[in-house]
């Protein structure tokens, strides 16, 4: 009996090892030391990235994410004195330009299992595209995959704000702005359109939520849902950073496929429902997306 | 922006009145009182002030900074006025005259601004906020907004503020 209770113990803490570090209440951000700049070409942002439960605190190691940042112009900048610690990384940027930049983690890995000798095998944790042919040992059948993508950001202006750098890939949960993220003030409604895989996001979870969780007892967390174009309007109750996010897919079995929550709207352990009771046959990996925004609301 | 100011004016100005004359040759003298602060940093307030109305771009009347400062140094920080930055200042290109002007000790001061000059537009009748914004190194940051309800005779109207502003006046008139 003991034995049988220490197995499941440690099965159980296997599984929460086995989560993937976005799942949950864990929500990945970065953290811009400034958004608004005077413009006079020699000023310095410098950005924290992390995965926290806690915002916009370091609680929770973080990943080897590389950032991109478009410049005003739309040509890519490059970021200076990037280091990555257990807990956080964090670069510098200059801002030479007058305009709005863009400062993004782009994330995108490959889940799936395929079957050898007769056994189902997981592909290991962090497999790419890339590097799928080499996961896959030779004689393994049936392989599935699906592809799980991140998309962070957060934006900085210098001067007035422009919209060069809204771009969009085709790829994943993305951002279009209606009200632009460097534009926000207490009061004041803003909204945003999400894109999943160029496509409207239609009926997704939106969460926003202002920082400073750790010494407050109300999380603040303001629900909306995506409409038929996929756009989301908040208005903001107060100053300050908001972290603002949504995700797609990732629920498996029935009623699973494209209906993802928020993250951070399971349970505090983010544990999908059901947990204790049989759990339904595994079908195919869905692909999954997650976005997460950092925006600062003036006031 | 000029331009569409004033034609955004004048179409909200006709829908309240028929006869809405734009109150010209009017003068807004604006009292404003900067507390004394027993604190061991002071340094005096950055302040702007500037005229809001729905549906218009907000006019920068004023913005009260380190004018002195070499290479046009005392800008960098004009971010920090915040409310001011992202309604006007970011749009701004600074010094700019009639516009920018030296810090203020702390006391009582009065600024006129006539209509036609500087920054200020001339005003059609209706509803304005008249915002004042104060912002201390090393210290707090404050609003203050004052209702203007301009008519062909004027206006005036009075806040106050508790940390970084004290009484604060308006007089739109002749």
């Amino acid at each position: 009996m003991m034995t049988f209770r220490k197995t499941l113990l440690l099965l159980a803490a296997t599984a929460a090892m086995a989560l993937p570090q976005m799942a949950g209440a864990a929500r990945p951000w970065m953290l811009p030391s400034e958004t608004m700049f005077a413009g006079s070409g020699n000023e310095w942002l410098t950005v924290d990235a992390a995965i926290s439960s806690d915002l916009y605190y370091f609680d929770h190691p973080g990943q080897d994410w590389q950032p991109v940042v478009t410049a005003p112009d739309g040509s890519t900048a490059q970021v200076e004195n990037r280091a990555i610690g257990k807990l956080r990384q964090t670069f510098d940027l200059g801002i030479r330009t007058k305009g709005t930049y863009k400062i993004a983690i782009v994330n995108e890995m490959l889940m799936g299992n395929y079957m050898l000798n007769g056994e189902r095998k997981m592909l290991p944790r962090g497999t790419t595209a890339a590097t799928l042919a080499t996961a896959v040992p030779q004689g393994a059948t049936d392989v599935q995959t699906a592809t799980a993508r991140t998309r962070i950001e957060t934006f900085v202006t210098a001067g007035e704000p422009d919209r060069k750098v809204f771009t969009t890939t085709g790829k994943g949960l993305e951002m279009v702005p209606v009200t632009h993220p460097n534009d926000l003030a207490v009061g004041e409604a803003a909204t945003f359109q999400f894109l999943l895989n160029g496509k409207p996001a239609a009926g997704l979870d939106v969460v926003a939520i202002p920082g400073g969780i750790r010494y407050r007892s109300d999380l603040k967390q303001m629900d909306a849902k995506t409409d038929a174009e996929g756009k989301v309007s908040f208005t903001w109750p107060e100053a300050g950073m908001y972290w603002v996010s949504l995700s797609s897919g990732g629920r498996r079995g029935p009623g699973g496929e494209g209906s993802g929550g928020a993250p951070g709207a399971a349970g505090p352990q983010g544990q999908p429902q059901g947990v204790g009771g049989p759990r339904p046959p595994m079908g195919p990996p869905q692909d999954r997306a997650t976005y997460a925004m950092t925006v600062e609301v003036q006031g | 922006m000029q331009i569409s100011h004033k034609i955004v004016l004048t179409g909200a100005a006709m829908g309240a009145s028929a006869v809405a004359m734009p109150a010209t040759g009017l003068t807004l003298d604006v009292t404003l009182a900067l507390p004394r602060l027993s604190v061991a940093e002071y340094h005096r307030p950055y302040v702007a002030i500037w005229l809001e109305k729905e549906g218009a771009p907000a006019r920068t009347l004023s913005v009260l900074y380190d004018v002195d400062k070499r290479n046009n140094g005392g800008v960098k920080w004009l971010r920090d006025i915040r409310m001011w930055w992202r309604a006007s200042g970011r749009s701004l290109a600074l010094p700019a005259d009639g516009i920018s002007g030296a810090t203020r000790a702390p006391g009582t001061h009065k600024l006129s601004f006539t209509a036609g000059k500087g920054g200020m537009p001339v005003l059609t009748p209706g509803k304005y906020t008249l915002v004042v914004e104060a912002a201390r190194e090393s210290g707090g940051r404050e609003v203050v907004r004052v209702p203007l309800n301009v008519t062909a005779a004027g206006a005036r109207g009075s806040a106050g503020g508790q940390f970084e502003l004290g009484a604060v006046s308006a007089v739109l008139s002749r």
